[in-house]
């Protein structure tokens, strides 16, 4: 039992979100091998198969090397070192309603204004809201229910629904697909279960809040989407996190998979804490997400807001395998101070008449370090498919830098693409503009940043376009000058 | 309201204003005319801030303050305005927003409550319709494609909405059309008044068929030669610089 994180790790008011909860948790020691993943499963009452899943990962794992491609610095990563599971305490059956969930935790989600509460569930929104590794809240199921939408905790649908779990799970990024998703089959703590049935357009936006708490607990989130046939489904993913010393892994997998004429909008917002003025501290965000457009004319779109994290590591990506499916990935990357990332997508066009589309805005300021990398590949049986992809770099500053580096394959003549890419500053010019009309530098910055990334946000919700200005705005003060 | 004295500026080693005096009080409209590259916008950029200019030499003060000191918002929050020879594109970011944005940048720094949305979309509605604009230029990015007058048209509403103390209007007559030019003209005059005063940099006479100004300044070299009632912009009209610059070269 780990107690409350020492408070002088709280620096200022440097990280706005940067706070730590007072909550007892039940962890495990640090440490890997077969008898921790088997403690995971026995504390998450799993069923054998599930065991044997996650056993069956470990093994592969251990095969395995750390990816070392990506443009990307850190110290190697000790995993033994990680403590793999990290559950908040509550009562034998869990929490039926707000009244059974630690106060402490419901604390921390007034302070990040998460909208947990009746209010703002009753403006549409359904939370379920991930504390460390464990679903500890949920509302409006019963509006979903009867639309016949299951939204719970991977865990619970593991229970609930063994056969839908076994259908799908691993079956969009499979244990082998890549080191820190072969990790996260092994280990993973807790995450969301979405499934929609034929037909239903999903009668909310589906919210869920990730929020990386005890210390030295790597964090391995799991989603699943699973959009039937002719059906619609909205999901907003954000975060932030509680500003600490240790460098935090996190390397979660979200798998989504659309059937015929089914669509998917996967909107996040990442904020998690980019380390201090040094680097030290910030979060590892190595994250694996793929769509799996299976259905003739489905359609799955990432967008995402990237503000956060020491170091980045993700690539949404499209498999466009039904006929005439869609692939859509806007993207917002800001890195500053130190932040690295490396990000992009992969559109792979299996099915004939596949369409995707690709915006990636990248901001770098300070020593910040971008790059985006971007596949597309159009397949032997893809005839007709078409790509448009927009790359734009904006730099503040000289010492940071950004980078391009697309990958396009293409084995089918009929393939139509476009690519087009740009590098600009802030030009004097417009800062000057602003500013003579009685706007500050700091404003004015902001502005023109949130201009730049206008393409991006207008595929966000309302809510959550707003927030991601808000954020880019205070994730850019003091950028300039 | 404004007074210079013997300003001087470099950009890099070239010096572009060489010892420059002008006064203006309140509700008073100047016009400054000149050849190209005499130094008018240089001096419109050096009252109002912009950066890559040297100030050597001189004063200026507006308002009792002093002006060279002040950052460029602060001056516009003061009450200084000026209107672009070339209004600057700003992609992706929204017109109405950016005005509120400025509108109530400025109010916070006179001490004045921020307007809401409903009293701006009033205000703005108001001014449109002075200038002539249709409101689908609100929903538009700021100048970002806009034709060359609807840009110039577009400084002037601005100035409608910011209501400044001191306008110095840099060309805004070039690139517009008979119609606008009227159109523009009528919704300066509306704007003058007592407490108001403004700097119209031109070129040509017809401008000041439609406003009127008090005095008229003729820029050369860095340094104001002459200066006159409206009746100067006539003469130069008729004569030309040289007549005047020969004039000012003996002296
Ligand atoms: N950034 C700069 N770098 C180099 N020279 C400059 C710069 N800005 C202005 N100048 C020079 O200073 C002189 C005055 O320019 P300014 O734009 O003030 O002239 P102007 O009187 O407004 O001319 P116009 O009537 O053509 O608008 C010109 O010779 C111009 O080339
Ligand atoms: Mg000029």
């Amino acid at each position: 039992m780990t107690s409350t994180p020492a408070v002088e790790d709280i620096v200022g008011s440097e990280y706005e979100h940067g706070f730590t909860t007072e909550i007892e948790s039940d962890t495990l020691p640090p440490g890997l091998d077969e008898d921790v993943v088997r403690a995971i499963s026995a504390r998450k009452g799993e069923p054998e198969f599930m065991t044997e899943w996650r056993l069956k990962a470990y093994r592969h794992w251990l095969t395995m090397t750390p990816p070392n491609w990506a443009d990307v610095d850190h110290p190697p990563i000790d995993f033994q070192a990680i403590s793999y599971y990290s559950a908040p305490k509550r009562p034998e059956d869990g929490p039926k309603s707000l009244d059974e969930v630690d106060p402490a935790l419901l604390e921390t989600y007034e302070k990040l204004g998460i909208p947990i509460e009746e209010q703002k569930a009753l403006a549409g929104v359904a939370v379920d809201a991930v504390f460390d590794s464990v679903s500890v809240a949920t509302t409006f199921r019963e509006t979903l229910a009867e639309a016949g939408v299951i939204f719970c905790s991977i865990s619970e649908a593991v229970h609930a629904y063994p056969e839908l779990v076994k259908q799908y799970l691993g079956s969009v990024v499979p244990h082998t697909d890549n080191y820190f998703a072969c990790l996260n089959a092994a280990v993973f703590s807790d995450g969301t279960f979405v499934y929609i049935p034929e037909g239903v357009r999903c009668p909310m936006e589906l919210s869920t809040y990730f929020r990386i708490n005890a210390r030295n607990t790597g964090q391995f989130e799991r989603t699943l989407i699973v959009a039937e046939a002719g059906s619609y489904v909205s999901y907003l993913e954000g975060c932030t996190a509680p500003q600490r010393d240790e460098n935090q892994l996190h390397a979660a997998v979200v798998e989504l998979i659309a059937l015929d004429d089914a669509e998917i909008k996967y909107s996040t917002v990442q904020n998690w804490y980019p380390g201090d003025a040094q680097g030290r501290g910030g979060i590892y965000n190595f994250v694996t997400k793929r769509g799996d457009c299976r259905g003739a004319r489905s359609k799955i779109s990432w967008t995402q807001v990237e503000t956060g994290s020491a170091i980045t590591w993700k690539y949404p990506s499209c498999l466009l395998r039904g006929e005439d499916a869609v692939g859509e990935f806007y993207s917002v990357a800001v890195t500053k101070g130190r932040q690295q990332a490396d990000t992009g997508t992969k559109m792979i066009h299996i099915g004939p008449n596949t369409r995707s589309t690709i915006v990636s805005k990248g901001i770098s300021a300070g020593e910040g370090r971008q790059t985006y990398r971007g596949l597309v590949r159009i397949g032997q049986r893809a005839a007709n498919a078409r790509n448009h992809t927009q790359c734009d770099s904006l730099l503040i500053g000289d010492r940071c830098t950004a980078n391009t580096v697309p990958y396009i394959e293409v084995k089918h003549p009929s393939a139509n693409m476009e690519h087009e890419a740009t590098t600009s500053k802030i030009s004097d010019d417009q800062l000057f503009y602003c500013r003579a009309r009685g706007l500050s530098e700091e404003d004015a910055v902001s502005m023109i940043v949130n201009g730049f990334c206008k393409e991006v946000f207008n595929e966000l919700p309302m809510e959550f376009a707003v927030e991601a200005q808000k954020l880019l705005s205070i994730s850019l003060e003091g950028a300039v000058g | 309201m404004l007074s210079v004295t013997g300003l001087r500026a470099n950009v890099g080693d070239k010096e572009i204003l060489r010892g420059l005096d002008l006064r203006i009080g309140p509700g008073e409209v100047h016009a400054i005319m000149g050849p190209n590259g005499s130094g008018k916008s240089t001096l419109a950029h050096v009252l109002s801030g912009r950066e890559g200019y040297a100030v050597t030499g001189g004063t200026a003060s507006f308002e009792g303050r002093d002006l060279l000191a002040l950052e460029p918002e602060e001056r516009a929050q003061l009450g200084l305005f000026l209107a672009f020879q070339y209004p600057v594109e700003l992609p992706g970011v929204n017109n109405t927003y950016f005005l509120k944005s400025a509108l109530n940048s400025i109010r916070k720094a006179r001490g004045e409550d921020e307007l809401d949305a409903v009293s701006f979309m009033r205000l703005i509605k108001e001014k449109l319709k002075v200038l002539h604009l249709d409101d689908s230029l609100l929903k538009r990015a700021v100048n970002a494609g806009f034709s060359g007058g609807e840009k110039k048209r577009n400084e002037i509403f601005q100035m409608a909405l910011l209501e400044p103390k001191l306008a110095i209007l840099d060309e805004t007559d070039s690139g517009l059309d008979i119609d606008a030019l009227r159109v523009v003209s009528e919704g300066v005059n509306a704007l003058r008044s007592p407490e108001r005063s403004m700097i119209v940099v031109t070129h040509y006479q017809r401008l000041l068929d439609y406003i009127e100004p008090d005095f008229v300044h003729v820029l050369y070299k860095g340094r104001i030669i002459r200066s006159g009632g409206k009746e100067l912009a006539l003469e130069l009209e008729q004569h030309g610089y040289g007549w005047i610059t020969d004039e000012g070269a003996a002296a």
